[in-house]
């Protein structure tokens, strides 16, 4: 492949500053949207060397979860209507959850409303199982996956 | 004389260049050691090595010659006659012209200059023929790193002696020597050559006058500035950047004779975008104006005050001035920009004190006529100019702030001309007029409250700071007083009335203004300068205050007030505490007394009559207060020390007398000061004697002449302070008053108590004395206390206190011991550690030990009195009675262990012997109903309490036996326990075979490792490794031990960890693992879950063909943990699942 970037030359945001919990040594801390919000944060982009928190792709309000159903959504915003990345950024996400969080989750990734040029195939290859499963399959896309995942090792 | 032949040997080793290095420098020295004895000659060793040093084979002859030198480096300090020395001289000036032994013949030459006079120097003309032969033969710059080294050295060795002979080589050396330096880039050579060119400008340019060479030499050293490092170890040369920037200042500013080429190159390079080169600039600037002297400088004046300003407007960082908002100096940027500005300051002020004298005041006019000043200052105190967006007026505010306070602060003829000519102008922008306010300072609050001129103020207090910071180091400095006032004095002695009302208003109306909302950066920013300028009104020192009585008088008023009144704004609040500690500071550094008495009664005589009644102000606050402000000088703190003892007092007697709950709530906030505050202050400072000492008598006596005290069960925490104030006091006293107040405390003790005579007699058994001695159910509470009282005075006790009655006063403690008080207990056992006397201590351990095992080995028959007619009663007696002594044997076991005492040995076996007593019952639920049950749960119990005696014996107490209260430690005690225990209990817990007993011992075992260092355990971990698996899977189930299981995992997480632990506990992993997994489900400790984790984290540093096969198991067991109630435990979960995910491939399955 030799075409250039897609998006040669994106917008960089702060990070925010990680906010310390209180501990309360009794009650339970139930999964709430800052939890996943602070495991995807740190994902790299595919194309440049800033994450995707920093890129704006990510926010905590774009999350929600949902205890009681054990659901999490996750909303993100790809930098430009045209990203192919959108597809890349949505199966890390997806893989960094199932690491992370207990299998009875269910989890939904999709690209914010008008946000992308083709959001209804974006969104119905993030959430089909069997594309996902697929995708993994492959190694080049996978080896995508796993660098991109590398960098929020901690 | 020696034989030749025996050292010979010596030289064809260090000759032989295969043979290793130490046989060489062993060869040196045992040659060296032979001539400084005078077994040996030089004359003799030097004919001996003839054919070494003329040899035509290159080798030998440099290895020869370099010999030769290394032997006369290790002869410094022998006396040698000149003919020897002259003729060494010769030949190696000589042979300086031979390159392949030029090393030998430099080590040599250097041998010869380093020579001391007193045992034969260099003579001048042999230095000369040195010299010149070193400028005729030797290449520098061609030579290796090394060997330009040494270069350097001898040629700095021949300036530094021999300065008359270089001088007759004229210009000669000089250029030789910077043909040598150039291009020099060695770090390590650079140091050697700024200081060779120091020295040479000293020689030639300061004594001879050569100024011709000034302009080359210059030039060898200009060429470095400014020394930029792109080598980030410095630890790599051994030579920091720091070191050779200082080094090259050195050389820059050696002679006046630089002026003309230094000061043009130092302000071009102080406009550099360089930070770097920036600070360096002026670093060197500052040394220059120093060392050139001021008439060759005064040409520069204009431009280096021109470079200045431009430095001091553009970089001053924000964080200077915006103090509410100050960001964390962080990042490099931020570093320098603050560092240039301090340089820049620094430099300033060296340069008004140099051009500025009476005679001459140039400079002083050019910055204060300079254009941008006055501009800046027109702008910035016009009203309205700052809000919280506005960051660039707050930045010129603050870069002229330090202007005019640095001019202020140089000297006091500066001082008057910079307040003469501001001073007025910024009480004219406040809106201080003197006629209106000789009339009435109030009318001047409603101008303020309008609009404040922030500007203005901020540069008044800078001016007011420099002025009296420039007071207290003229009157360290010097003894001349007359001189101090000046017109800047009678400016601020007129003003301060008003400026103190203008502060005051401006601290009284932020409240309404934040209100209202919007500039609350600001209006803060008005209070930290207001309460700066009070303060600095306050601090002038002493008697040359220009501030009147009255002012001062007010401005403490004005603190105490905000002090006591406006307690919710605690910003303002600790401001003004901050402000009052510095002003008591102040006071006491110049010993001021009139000042001292005003201090005392406005603030401290305020605060303590606080303490007495009821305020509005919240007591933690008061306490606060009066600590802070106690604690800043030693004669503020006799009057704090007696009204807070006297409200210790009353509310002591009211909480306990009265029942009053308020006053026992207050005292526990007192003497948490007192203790954590106060008196520790007392005990660094060491100026106030027995601090304390006076309370506690004062209790004790109130405790002897009143009956009736109560006390309800929630006091106990302040019984519990009452003990560790008194333990502190009493451990701050010196022997003799020690020795008073136990004198006292027992005698009251046993008044009060009203014990019969009998009970304590040394002959009767202590079970008698058990029984004559009521209990406390039976005594007034009043007993309860003066018992604990008197327990803790005894803990806290010096070793060379001498005690009255030991023996009763053991069997006081014991007998009380024995019903459970474990101050008692405590006491006892610090009395063991302590006793100086062998024989008496011999006796004591005797008799408690008798006591102790009399009671545990459960002869009931011994006590008709106690067994009566309720069988169950009298078991529960019992068995209450065995627990008590097991925990009175195991803090007098901990006691003699402490002190290393051998009986030690016998009381653990003791308290195995309790634990294994309860070997043979076996529970059972068809006993539930009988009577008997009772008895064995009670055995259970006794073994159990035995069990945990492991736990007393080895942790560590904060109430008794540490260094604080005077215990004798010795090191290692801990270990030497552990290692003498753990056969006795290895081979317990082998031959047991009741499960109820060996989950006992498994206890047991658990408290002796767990607080033990690691490398002990590894060091046995043959023996520890199975039982602390054992005891991880036999004390799970039960709740209790759920702390013992943390500790264990802790100890396991050590082995996990350890190189040699890990070797060890390799065999075990998979049941470790399996152990681990279990503990991922510990319902009640969040500890144990997140240290199970981790640990097992740590086996994936384990060999991977031991650990593979068990992965899937883990990550099975893993998946359950991310369910977890507990975030944390969540977060370590995934962590420790990519670890073990990761470790077969890059790609993650599951």
């Amino acid at each position: 492949m030799t075409q250039g970037l897609i998006n040669a030359n994106p917008v960089v945001h702060a990070k925010k500053e990680r906010i310390a919990r209180a501990e309360d040594t009794h009650a339970a801390d139930a999964v709430d949207s800052l939890d996943v919000f602070d495991s995807v944060r740190d994902i790299r982009d595919p194309e440049h060397p800033y994450s995707l928190e920093q890129l704006s792709v990510l926010s905590e309000e774009s999350i929600t979860v949902d205890k009681k159903l054990g659901r999490i959504q996750i909303t993100f915003t790809p930098t430009v209507q045209h990203c192919s990345m959108a597809t890349v950024i949505g199966l890390c996400l997806r893989v960094k959850l199932l690491q992370s969080f207990p299998l009875h989750f269910k989890v939904d990734i999709n690209v914010s409303p008008g946000s992308h040029a083709d959001e209804e195939s974006v969104n119905k290859q993030l959430n089909d199982k069997e594309r996902v499963a697929a995708a993994l399959e492959n190694p080049s896309l996978r080896q995508l996956v796993d660098e991109c995942l590398c960098s929020s090792e901690l | 004389m020696v034989n030749a032949a025996s050292w010979v040997s010596h030289i064809e080793a260090f000759v032989d260049i295969s043979r290793p290095a130490e046989q060489q420098k062993a060869g040196v020295n045992t040659v060296a050691g032979l001539v400084k004895n005078d077994f040996l000659t030089l004359e003799a060793l030097v004919k001996e090595m003839e054919l070494y040093l003329t040899t035509t084979d290159d080798t030998i002859r440099a290895r020869g010659i370099l010999y030769l030198a290394e032997v006369l480096i290790c002869l410094l300090s022998k006396a040698l006659d000149s003919f020897t020395i002259s003729s060494l001289a010769g030949f190696f000036s000589s042979r300086l012209a031979d390159w392949r032994s030029l090393r030998g013949a430099l080590i040599g030459c250097l041998a010869l200059l380093r020579r001391k006079s007193n045992v034969g120097m260099l003579a001048d003309n042999d230095a000369r023929t040195l010299a010149q032969s070193m400028l005729d033969n030797v290449q520098v710059q061609l030579l290796a790193m090394h060997d330009r080294k040494l270069c350097f050295e001898v040629f700095q060795c021949l300036l530094d002696a021999h300065s008359d002979s270089i001088a007759s080589l004229g210009d000669d050396f000089v250029y030789g020597l910077i043909q040598a330096v150039d291009q020099e880039k060695d770090p390590r050579c650079l140091v050697l050559t700024f200081h060779l060119v120091q020295s040479l400008v000293k020689l030639f340019l300061s004594q001879l006058g050569s100024e011709h060479v000034a302009q080359d030499l210059f030039e060898v050293l200009s060429c470095y500035f400014p020394v930029y490092f792109t080598h980030k170890i410095a630890d790599d040369f051994e030579v920091k950047r720091e070191d050779l920037s200082d080094a090259l200042m050195d050389a820059f500013c050696s002679t006046p004779y630089f002026e003309p080429f230094a000061i043009p190159l130092l302000l071009d390079k102080l406009s550099s975008s360089l930070p770097l080169a920036k600070i360096d600039s002026l670093k060197y600037l500052n040394k220059c104006l120093l060392n050139f002297g001021t008439e060759r400088m005064l040409q520069h004046a204009q431009n280096i005050w021109f470079a200045l300003k431009d430095v001091i407007l553009n970089h001053l960082p924000q964080a200077e001035i915006l103090s509410s908002s100050v960001s964390v100096l962080g990042g490099d940027i931020k570093y320098h920009e603050h560092k240039i500005a301090t340089e820049a300051l620094i430099c300033l002020k060296t340069t008004i004190l140099q051009f500025t004298c009476p005679n001459n005041v140039d400079f002083l006019t050019l910055i204060i006529d300079d254009n941008v000043v006055e501009r800046s200052f027109c702008s910035v105190t016009m009203e309205g100019s700052y809000s919280d967006n506005d960051d660039k007026n707050y930045l010129k505010l603050s870069a002229l702030g330090s202007i005019l306070s640095v001019a202020a602060n140089s000297s006091i003829f500066c001082c008057n001309r910079v307040f003469q000519d501001f001073f007025p102008r910024l009480m004219v922008a406040l809106g201080i007029d003197l006629r209106t306010s000789k009339h009435s300072a109030d009318a001047y609050v409603e101008i303020v409250s309008q609009k404040f001129n922030y500007g203005a103020l901020y540069l008044s207090v800078e001016l007011l700071a420099s002025s009296r910071d420039l007071i207290a180091t003229v009157l360290e400095s010097s003894n001349s007083k007359d001189s101090l006032r000046g017109s800047w004095w009678h400016l601020i002695q007129e003003f301060s009335g008003p400026l103190t009302s203008a502060f005051k208003s401006a601290l009284m109306i932020p409240n309404k203004i934040t209100a209202e909302g919007g500039n609350s950066n600001y209006m803060q920013e008005i209070i930290i300068c207001s309460v700066k300028g009070l303060e600095v009104l306050a601090t002038y020192a002493g008697e040359h205050t220009p501030v009147p009585r009255k002012s001062f008088e007010d401005i403490l008023e004005v603190f105490i007030l905000i002090i006591i009144s406006r307690y919710e704004d605690s910003f303002l609040w600790k401001l003004s505490l901050k402000s009052l500690v510095l002003i008591g500071s102040c006071i006491a550094r110049f010993k001021d007394s009139n000042m001292q008495m005003i201090y005392n009664e406005i603030v401290v005589r305020r605060l303590v009559r606080l303490l007495h009644k009821d305020s509005i102000l919240p007591l933690d606050l008061i306490l606060e207060a009066i600590s802070e402000i106690g604690t800043c000088t030693l004669d503020l703190i006799s009057p704090v020390i007696q009204g807070l003892e006297e409200a210790m007092l009353s509310s002591f007697l009211q909480a306990c007398v009265d029942e009053s709950f308020k006053s026992s709530q207050d005292l526990v906030l007192f003497l948490d000061c007192y203790c954590t505050k106060i008196l520790p202050w007392c005990h660094t400072s060491g100026s106030i004697e027995q601090p304390g000492m006076h309370f506690v008598i004062n209790i004790l006596e109130q405790m002897e002449d009143n009956i009736a005290f109560k006390m309800k069960p929630e006091m106990q925490d302040l019984l519990d302070k009452m003990m560790m104030t008194m333990k502190l006091v009493v451990r701050g006293c010196a022997e003799n008053n020690q020795y008073i107040i136990l004198e006292k405390a027992y005698n009251i003790m046993l008044a009060s108590a009203n014990l019969p005579s009998n009970a304590l007699l040394v002959s009767s058994s202590i079970l008698e004395g058990f029984q004559l001695i009521p209990d406390f159910c039976e005594l007034s509470c009043k007993n309860k206390m003066l018992l604990y009282f008197l327990a803790s005075i005894v803990t806290a006790l010096h070793q060379q206190t001498p005690l009255t009655n030991v023996a009763r006063l053991l069997k006081l403690l014991l007998v009380f011991t024995l019903k459970g008080h474990l101050p008692a207990a405590q006491a006892l056992a610090s009395v063991a550690n302590k006793l100086p006397n062998a024989v008496i201590l011999e006796e004591t351990i005797e008799l408690i030990l008798d006591s102790f095992s009399s009671v545990l080995s459960n002869n009931h028959q011994n006590e008709p009195h106690m067994l009566n007619s309720n069988d169950g009663a009298s078991m529960h007696f019992c068995s209450n009675l065995q627990i008590n002594a097991v925990i009175g044997i195991a803090w007098f076991g901990k006691a003699l262990l402490m002190r290393g005492h051998g009986r030690v040995k016998d009381i653990s076996m003791v308290i195995l012997k309790c634990l294994l007593s309860n070997k043979n019952i076996v529970p059972s639920s068809s006993h539930r109903q009988s009577g008997n049950f009772i008895g064995e749960d009670m055995h259970y119990l006794v073994a159990r309490s035995a069990a945990d005696a492991f736990h007393l014996l080895l942790s560590d107490s904060d109430v008794c036996l540490n260094k604080n209260f005077h215990a004798i430690i010795r090191p290692l005690y801990k270990q030497r326990f552990f290692s003498s225990m753990l056969p006795v209990l290895h081979s317990a817990i082998k031959e047991c075979n009741s499960p109820r007993t060996k989950a006992l011992l498994y206890r047991a075992f658990g408290h002796t490792i767990s607080g033990m260092p690691l490398t002990v355990l590894v060091a046995d971990a043959k023996k520890v490794l199975p039982l602390l698996l054992d005891s991880l899977s036999v004390l799970d189930s039960d709740i209790l031990n759920k702390d013992l299981i943390y500790s264990l995992l802790l100890v396991l997480s050590g082995f996990l960890i350890d190189e040699k632990g890990k070797e060890d506990i390799i065999g075990y992993v998979h049941i470790v693992i399996d152990h681990l997994i279990k503990f991922l489900s510990y319902p009640h400790m969040m500890l144990v879950r997140e240290t199970a984790i981790q640990c097992l984290t740590a086996i994936t540093a384990f060999p991977y063909t031991r650990i593979y096969p068990l992965r899937t198991q883990v990550l099975g067991a893993l998946a359950g943990a991310f369910d977890d109630k507990k975030r944390i435990v969540r977060q370590e979960a995934v962590k420790c699942c990519h670890a073990w995910a990761s470790m077969a491939s890059r790609s993650i399955r599951f």
